[in-house]
């Protein structure tokens, strides 16, 4: 068995008097998709951060495997509409200006049609797609995404969710994101861990699902959906119809 | 040595303009009008320490800059009061101790008006340069910073988790500004130069497709402004500084009734 790429060990992060992450354990392999999930305030974005080295944690261990390649994809950009800035632009100023590169990421994720495009003209989803191609720009070994499918219809949900299980297939790489919602990610994950400042339960969205944890934090009504959704995991269609965009909340 | 005070004033306005294009535009794309403020505001401290020390004012001022520039930087970093509000009061603290500390020098009588409003036809030899030396290490500065500061501006986040050392770049940054405007102050004044930094810059936004035309645009429009202003200021014996600041904003109003087809490399859109 390989290393793990990224391992957080124990990481417990204080900010003021409130808790923001206590005892929080997360690895990643090779090849592996990860999905932290949680409702509002449970800390997964702060623990991206901290996985990332934007944050230092209070206690506790980041662990990287040597010369590892992030690639990193943010919630939005808060681009000043005054900032001229295309599509081209936006990928070139991180490759060196190697553009034939740039188109070819950019039709891999699906937005080729966009390179001459300002970055703000973009829609939600293409804007996501843009982001996952910036994220791909330096062959990472790990990608790590901070809700990749947030301000898209459920359609495209779907449709990223896919395109992001395709890259790890085509590339490799390990995936760690965050997620917000809770049925249509399942489809594309491997591991899930369910986060609320510390981890409630983990595993296999099946044994995640079934976990009294889970109900107790996401409630009965979404232990269905899951249910649901587990056994029929292929039939993306039908999901659409039933799931109603339902995120994480009471 | 350049006798003619017209021509210096020509020379030290288009020298701080050439500046304030590229400056401008990141201050503009930043969101850091207030923090140029700021810095302007704390001008007459500045002279307030030239004389105690007895040093030359531009360097008095200079140095007050770069101290308040830290200073902001690093109350940047406490999130107990909004960034507004800390400027807010740095600014008109710095404004009111400089007035109260000058007051405190009973033998020394500044004028007042041209710290306010700039004093572009009393530029001497010294204090052109003064704009050029300044000018031409925050230009190189600037040029050298360029692309972390673009992949900074685009997303502080991304550009640190790709080993940009963002907090260095800012404060550098950060200083270079607080260069540029202690010697703006001299040709514009202190509550006018944020003027000559974001009008032209947002002047330039609709013509510009990059951000390097809409740099060179800005400091185009800005010289503009200048020949402009200085014009209209002699023709019409007008205070030269707001008479610039008066040029760079009716060419700001004629750049939005020019349709935007006629876009210098402006992205096609979809």
């Amino acid at each position: 068995m390989s290393q793990p790429l990224l391992e957080v060990s124990n990481i417990s992060l204080v900010i003021g008097k409130n808790l923001l992450l206590e005892k929080v354990n997360l690895k990643i392999n090779r090849g592996e998709i990860l999905t932290i999930i949680g409702p509002n305030g449970a800390g997964k974005t702060t623990l991206l951060r901290v996985a990332l080295g934007l944050q230092k944690p209070t206690s506790g261990a980041v662990k990287r495997q040597q010369d590892l390649t992030i690639g990193y994809m943010p919630q939005r950009l808060h681009l000043d509409p005054t900032f001229p800035l295309t599509v081209k632009r936006f990928l070139a100023l991180a490759c060196n200006n190697d553009f034939a590169r740039i188109l070819a990421l950019l039709s891999e994720v699906g937005a080729a049609h966009v390179v001459e495009s300002a970055v703000q003209t973009l829609s939600g989803g293409e804007m996501q797609r843009v982001l996952l191609a910036r994220a791909l720009v330096r062959e990472p070994d790990v990608l790590v995404l901070d809700e990749p499918v947030q301000g898209v219809d459920v359609h495209g949900q779907v449709e990223l969710y896919q395109l992001i299980s395709r890259i790890r297939d085509q590339r490799g790489c390990a995936v760690l994101m965050v997620s917000h919602d809770l049925h249509l990610v399942m489809a594309a994950t491997d591991q899930v861990l369910c986060l609320n400042q510390h981890i409630c339960c983990s595993g296999t969205p099946e044994s995640v699902a079934n976990d009294p944890a889970f109900a107790e934090l996401f409630g009965p009504a979404a232990v269905q959906h899951m249910a649901v959704y587990v056994h029929d995991q292929n039939h993306h269609h039908d999901l659409c119809t039933t799931c109603d965009r339902s995120t994480v909340n009471d | 040595m350049i006798d003619n005070f017209l021509l210096r004033a020509l020379l030290g306005g288009l020298g701080i303009a050439l500046v304030a294009g590229p400056f401008g535009s990141f201050v503009v794309w930043r969101r850091l009008a207030y923090f140029g403020d700021t810095l302007a505001h704390s001008a007459l401290l500045g002279v307030a320490l030239g004389f105690i020390l007895h040093i030359n004012l531009t360097l008095g001022i200079i140095v007050i800059c770069q101290l308040l520039a830290i200073l902001l930087f690093l109350s940047q970093r406490q999130r107990q009061l909004a960034s507004d509000t800390m400027l807010g009061i740095f600014a008109h603290g710095a404004l009111s101790l400089g007035l109260v500390a000058l007051a405190f020098m009973k033998d020394v009588r500044i004028d007042l008006v041209a710290y306010l409003f700039g004093d572009i036809l009393a530029i001497s030899n010294s204090d052109l340069g003064w704009i050029f030396a300044a000018g031409g290490i925050a230009l190189a500065g600037l040029l050298w910073l360029w692309k972390p500061l673009l992949a900074i501006t685009i997303h502080e986040d991304l550009a640190r988790v790709e080993g940009i050392p963002v907090d260095r770049i800012n404060w550098m940054f950060l200083g270079l500004i607080a260069l540029i405007v202690a010697v703006m102050m001299k040709v514009v004044g202190m509550l006018l130069v944020t003027a000559l930094l974001i009008i032209p810059a947002a002047t330039a936004r609709r013509f510009a497709g990059n951000p390097e035309i809409m740099a060179v645009l800005a400091s185009l429009i800005g010289c503009l402004a200048v020949c402009a202003g200085l014009y209209g200021s002699f023709q019409w014996d007008t205070p030269t500084g707001p008479t610039i600041v008066v040029a760079a904003c009716l060419i700001f109003i004629v750049g939005l009734l020019v349709p935007r087809k006629g876009a210098l490399l402006f992205s096609k859109g979809r």
